[in-house]
């Protein structure tokens, strides 16, 4: 079926089957692999996507759900040459190891503080529960989402969510 | 907050994008390169390999633990359109056989199907779709034979054999020693203290699972891409078991998203290019779903260890007496190399004068054991660090005491018999917990638990070898060019699989040359381009390969600065430094662009090479050479010691792990954002072995196959963590430094089974310690008439 919606800012058009899991058609259809693959079934978040600015899970949707949708991908949150200030604290602050984890943590990072610009560290963690990490130890995750919300009170702007 | 303690003070925060102008140094907490690419999505792993007319390639799983291979049927698959081959060990031409030590492990089973994970036939689509179905169609005629699924039935006369043409039955390796006599010093022993503890299967379970994409190039050459920790070694691997040249393949090794040891050796390997041999030229992707990962994976061996351990008055340890079942599954992977280091450790870091140590690797119908961060030391140390603390209560003596005066110290003997020449700051660990609030002001803070709650608090002491040991070479090669652009390339031979080393290597190399970070560009290993330098594993990462590459940039920059000099011709080139993209010449201010230079200089003078091999242990404890062959013994330890608090929910059983210290010997740091990393992440699933992590199995199936079933710690399932180095200087290590890759792991299993016999006064000696088990053991001690 042809879905149209707006990814990373740019209107799409896509035909594929709309039963077509959404990680299957980031990856192997428009060649975007920031959202990870991992356990396939919604248990571990490697997969966050922003749908309309909210986190969800690309390998729990499907292509017929992408319709009339704002999808934000990691590869539209920020480049190398212009981090987003929440990749900015994640490379700062030593959040990242392996890496695999780090796209979906760093959008599931997005829409928590855009719900809640000033986390404390509990909720924080609390925030991120869906989003398994196995390298960090999830410390400096949190440092870096502390820094991250504070950054953005300093400046008084909002963090992008998607453009 | 979880408690009331304060978070840790964060850090400046660094306004700059990339530090790409920074130049390197040592001992800063330097941003990790990798972490750029890896944050924006733009770094490609095994797993993101695609490419045009890609073919995806799949295993037909046995399903069942044990039984003859009577046949294959493919025909049903076959004929499903897009399937463009289904092929069996029928089309293998190599030796069929995998492994490191016993090479046991078939890429497509021929004669018998030894656990549930083997693969019976590789099939390949044209779409993922068509391949479940093809693999599904696929079936296999099987005679179901009995299987062996503990390691006292496979130990039992008469059990059925894992493999029939191994000498030593289900025994994998026997590993024994024994100094001084255990017997006659039982009678010198005034205390005495004897166990058994359980430990459970784990998986990995890194987020990416076991990946990778193969294609055959024109000129013959099979290009394999993976998710791995030993390129080199999977090159040999997958040669001697397809029946091809080493020369033929060419292994990369993009970063790894996660391994922990799961991905030291062949996964995807051979089979990806067995199916790249028949794609016509095609590129095929193979890319292991969770399920898959957890059936056919390696895991941490599950154990049961007998410990008797014996003291005298005055809490200097006498004796102990360890036997130690290592459940290794079907084939050897590196069970026998764990079990060899776990006996090593088995008496922790302690002087003992009588020791007998014995250990079993046996082989199974359960799922592979095989390497996992803590190598069979994540193990004993659970054992014998609760020893050490039941022993302590049994004297009536201070846990952390009695660790202090059985510490090995350097020069001491530890107990495996080896001299400890290097450094060895046990004792500088110890005292910093002893110092610490958490530990001197633990009394106050167990006495302010609320209603149906139990505070407590555990220490434990650790150590963890480095490296392969006195026979296998552990050895790095390093390469590092000045290109014609004027940059440098550092040639890196050991893969990074999160753990920061390639981040290390620009750390040392821009840092020796004096070149910003945007000089300096990594080559990844590549069997093609890097040179040989052994596996990402062992805590030996950093030491072993840093050591080679200052070698390597020493001689380039002295290379640098001779060739420089005599082009501005000057006498001394002690005269000239190297600047960023430059060399100046410091008397006169004159410089020369590195670009320019190297115009100046052919191919191979521009680059340097070294080869650098770990110091091994001299001594020759009395084990056969069987045993030395695994690795025995070490000569360098970094050691630790871990606190913890846990505060346990009477009602739930639930164990909430509040606070946690850790107190390391790992030498001096390079990076210290690098080593907190290491420190917290090993402690994380450390802190999954004790309380959660569990692959159950039945009848050699696996009853946890997800990450909804097999629980690993989320961000609220782990504390707030303090990491403390000491900094002693090792002499050895590059700038001082030791492995700091697994020692961490292994200390919260034990840490927090002593917290909560602290907090309950019950002790359970089967891990991991889930709410049913703790309260089990709190109903138990209260249908006892325990004080409550």
């Amino acid at each position: 079926m042809k879905i149209r919606f707006v990814l990373n800012g740019e209107t799409t058009e896509l035909d594929v089957p709309g039963d077509r899991r959404v990680v299957d058609v980031l990856r192997e259809d428009v060649g975007l692999t920031g959202a990870k693959e991992s356990c396939g079934s919604g248990d571990c978040g490697a997969c966050t996507i922003l749908v309309d600015g909210e986190s969800r899970l690309s390998c729990l949707m499907l292509a017929a759900q992408l319709q009339g949708r704002r999808i934000t991908t990691i590869e539209g949150l920020g480049s190398e040459a212009q981090l987003h200030p929440i990749q900015s604290a994640f490379t700062q602050y030593g959040a990242v190891q392996c890496g695999f984890c780090i796209p979906g943590m760093v959008l599931a990072t997005a829409d928590l503080l855009k719900r809640n610009p000033s986390p404390s560290r509990e909720q924080i963690r609390r925030g991120l529960g869906g989003n398994l990490c196995r390298c960090t130890g999830y410390q400096k995750i949190v440092d870096a989402v502390q820094a991250a919300a504070s950054r953005s009170a300093d400046h008084e702007k909002p963090l992008r969510d998607d453009k | 907050m979880k408690n009331k303690d304060k978070p840790p003070e964060l850090q400046p925060f660094f306004d700059k994008n990339i530090a790409g102008d920074v130049v390197p140094s040592i001992g800063i907490s330097m941003p990790r390169i990798d972490a750029y690419a890896k944050v924006t999505g733009r770094e490609r792993y095994a797993a993101d390999y695609y490419g045009f007319d890609m073919i995806w390639a799949g295993v037909k799983r046995a399903g069942i633990p044990h039984a003859r291979l009577k046949s294959v049927n493919t025909q049903a698959a076959e004929n499903l359109p897009g399937v463009i081959a289904v092929l069996t060990h029928k089309n293998i031409s190599g030796s069929n056989r995998q492994g490191v030590i016993r090479k046991d492990q078939p890429v497509l089973v021929d004669d018998k199907v030894r656990h549930c994970g083997d693969a019976v036939a590789l099939v390949l689509a044209e779409d993922k779709e068509t391949l479940a179905k093809a693999i599904k169609l696929t079936s296999a005629d099987f005679e179901p034979l009995p299987g062996v699924f503990t390691t006292e039935t496979a130990l039992e006369e008469n059990a059925p054999l894992v493999h029939e043409d191994h000498p030593g039955g289900n025994v994998l390796l026997k590993a024994s020693l024994e100094i001084g006599s255990v017997q006659s010093a039982k009678e010198h022993c005034d205390v005495l203290v004897e166990a058994c503890f359980e430990t459970p299967l784990v998986e990995h379970a890194y987020l990416e699972t076991e990946a990778g994409w193969a294609q055959l190039k024109e000129d013959g050459k099979l290009e394999i891409v993976a998710s791995t920790q030993t390129p080199f070694r999977d090159r040999m691997e997958v040669a001697d078991a397809l029946g091809l040249e080493p020369e033929r393949i060419r292994m990369i090794a993009p970063y790894a998203g996660g391994a922990f040891g799961g991905k030291d050796g062949v996964t995807v390997q051979s089979l990806l290019g067995l199916a790249a041999l028949h794609a016509n030229g095609r590129p095929v992707k193979m890319w292991w779903s969770r399920e898959e990962s957890f059936i056919a994976g390696t895991k941490r061996h599950a154990a049961r260890m007998y410990y008797r351990l014996g003291a005298k008055a005055d809490g200097s340890l006498h004796s102990l007496d360890t036997r130690l079942y290592f459940d290794t599954g079907p084939y050897d992977h590196l069970g026998g190399v764990v079990i060899t280091l776990a006996l090593e450790h088995s008496g922790g870091p302690y002087r003992i004068p009588n020791v007998s140590f014995k250990g079993w690797a046996v082989y199974t119908n359960n799922p592979i054991g095989g390497a996992f961060r803590g190598f069979g030391v994540a193990q004993v140390t659970a054992a014998m660090e609760q020893m050490m603390d039941m022993l302590a209560e049994k004297l009536a003596m201070d846990p952390l005491k009695l660790r202090l005066k059985n510490a090995v110290r350097k020069g001491d003997k530890n107990c495996v018999g080896v001299t400890l020449t290097h450094s060895t700051g046990l004792v500088e660990c110890l005292e910093a917990v002893a110092r610490h609030p958490l530990w001197t002001e633990r009394a106050a803070w167990k006495s302010k638990a609320g209603p149906f709650k139990r505070r407590g608090a555990g220490i434990v002491a650790l150590m963890h070898a480095s490296g392969y040991g006195p026979v296998v070479p552990d050895v790095a090669n390093a390469k590092v060019e000045l290109t014609a652009e004027g940059k440098i390339k550092v040639y890196c031979g050991v893969v990074d699989m999160g753990q920061g080393n390639a981040a290390t290597n620009l750390q040392i190399a821009g840092s020796i040359l004096c070149q910003n970070v945007d000089r300096i560009e990594l080559i990844l290993p590549d069997t093609d381009r890097t040179l040989p330098s052994g596996s990402a594993s062992a805590s030996r990462c950093t030491y072993t390969f840093g050591n080679a590459l200052i070698g390597a940039c020493e001689t380039l920059k002295l290379r640098i600065l001779q060739r420089a000099a005599d082009l501005l011709m000057v006498d001394d080139c002690d005269e000239t430094a190297l600047i960023p993209g430059a060399v100046r010449h410091l008397p006169t201010g004159r410089e020369i662009p590195l670009h320019r230079l190297a115009t100046f200089m052919n191919e191979s003078e521009r680059t340097a090479t070294q080869r650098f091999r770990a110091p091994t242990a001299k001594e020759i404890p009395p084990v056969g050479n069987e045993i030395r062959l695994h690795g025995f013994p070490h000569t360098l330890f970094s050691y630790g010691a871990h606190l913890v608090r846990v505060e346990v929910n009477e009602l739930t059983g639930v164990v909430d792990v509040k606070r946690y210290l850790s107190v390391s010997d790992c030498g001096k740091i390079i990076n210290p954002h690098v080593y907190e990393q290491q420190i917290q992440g090993a402690i994380a699933q450390g802190i999954g072995y004790a309380l959660s992590e569990e692959v159950q199995v039945n009848e050699g199936k696996v009853l946890t196959a997800d990450l909804a079933t097999f629980i690993i710690p989320a961000a609220s399932d782990v504390p707030e963590i303090e990491s403390q180095p000491v900094e002693i200087y090792e002499p050895s290590g590059p700038y001082g430094l030791k492995g700091v890759g697994e020692i961490a792991t292994n200390g919260p299993l034990p840490a927090i089974a002593n917290a909560v016999a602290d907090a309950c006064g019950v002790r359970i000696f089967r891990s991991p310690l889930t709410p049913s088990r703790v309260l089990r053991a709190l109903r138990e001690r209260l249908s006892e008439g325990g004080v409550h």
